[in-house]
């Protein structure tokens, strides 16, 4: 119960913070990433905001034994870099310079009850859907499954 | 090299004037959005903060690709339960902001229905592919400065500065 709690604060907090922050405008994400055009700086700063706060916060975190609900830290185990790792990220970044949500932006907004985040959504959700079935279909589900979870 | 990359951007553009202009659609749709530095860094602070709670209480990482699959792939398991809270939470999140701030923040999309859903599709396939999308890579796994997170980051900064150069400069010109 604690723990549910806990999770939906924590995605209150982050939902208003992509929303105040203009991550969930797909015209001020396109606009940070055209520099030979309308170009909008915010976002560095959005992403400044978020680091620093995270890179100190994770390490006063980390002081800790366990999590204070859980009873261990659930951290991605791999460490080396891999085809998949970066031509995903390439895919990723293509679909996001094409439509301007990436999927934190995304989901906050859905509440607006415009159309587009709804369209997003369901692509968003038929491109995992394809891949989990193209990689059940080579046997390498438990791969991806952790990949999902990390 | 300079020749040929003229002369391929010549080419996209004679191709888009054919193929491409009604798909995009987007021209009179760019306009500049305000630069907001201070609620831009303020926003970021409480993404960070959401990130820090939700490994300090829970341990986990706030990817949302990585909440959203999960969510999607393992219902009724323990690890459903939080991520579903998580997701309600963020979905809520409008009408926190509504509260404290009286206004929602601006929504404008300037791309065609049909670029938003390519878009969705290819963020997809890509954030499964590599495990990540802008929190979970971007702001979690650079502040564990995890390679693998710092080179996906590069990575999708990289395809999306292009991908936007591409699209309003080369066939959009």
């Amino acid at each position: 119960m604690l723990k549910t709690v806990s999770a939906f604060a924590a995605g209150l907090i982050f939902g208003t913070g992509i929303l105040l922050s203009g991550m969930g405008n797909p015209a001020k994400v396109l606009n940070f990433f055209d520099f030979a055009g309308t170009w909008d700086p915010s976002l560095m700063f959005v992403m400044g905001g978020a680091l620093a706060v995270t890179f100190i916060g994770y390490r006063l975190v980390f002081r800790m034994k366990q999590p204070v609900l859980a009873a261990s830290f659930s951290l991605p185990t791999k460490s080396d870099l891999d085809t998949k790792l970066i031509s995903g990220a390439a895919i990723f970044g293509i679909g996001w310079g094409i439509a301007g949500f990436c999927p934190g932006g995304l989901l906050p907004v859905l509440g607006y009850g415009q159309t587009e985040p709804f369209i997003m959504l369901g692509g968003i959700l038929a491109g995992m859907m394809l891949v989990k079935a193209l990689t059940a279909r080579g046997g390498d589900v438990s791969k991806l499954g952790k990949a999902a979870r990390s | 090299m300079q020749i040929s990359i003229c002369f391929l951007i010549d080419l996209l553009k004679s191709r888009s004037e054919i193929h491409y202009i009604q798909f995009i659609e987007t021209k009179d749709l760019i306009t500049m959005t305000e630069f907001t530095p201070l609620m831009s860094l303020a926003g970021g602070a409480l993404i960070g903060l959401a990130a820090v709670v939700l490994m300090g209480l829970l341990g986990r990482i706030a990817g949302i690709n990585g909440i959203l699959s999960g969510l999607v792939a393992l219902p009724n398991t323990s690890d459903w339960a939080w991520r579903a809270a998580f997701v309600l939470g963020l979905l809520g999140s409008p009408l926190a902001v509504l509260m404290l701030n009286g206004s929602l923040p601006e929504l404008s999309v300037p791309v065609s229905p049909v670029m938003v859903g390519a878009g969705g599709v290819l963020v997809g396939i890509g954030t499964s592919l590599g495990s990540g999308c802008t929190s979970g890579h971007g702001v979690c796994g650079i502040a564990r400065l995890s390679k693998r997170s710092i080179a996906a980051t590069l990575t999708f900064m990289a395809t999306a500065l292009i991908t936007v150069f591409v699209i309003r400069h080369v066939i959009g010109a």
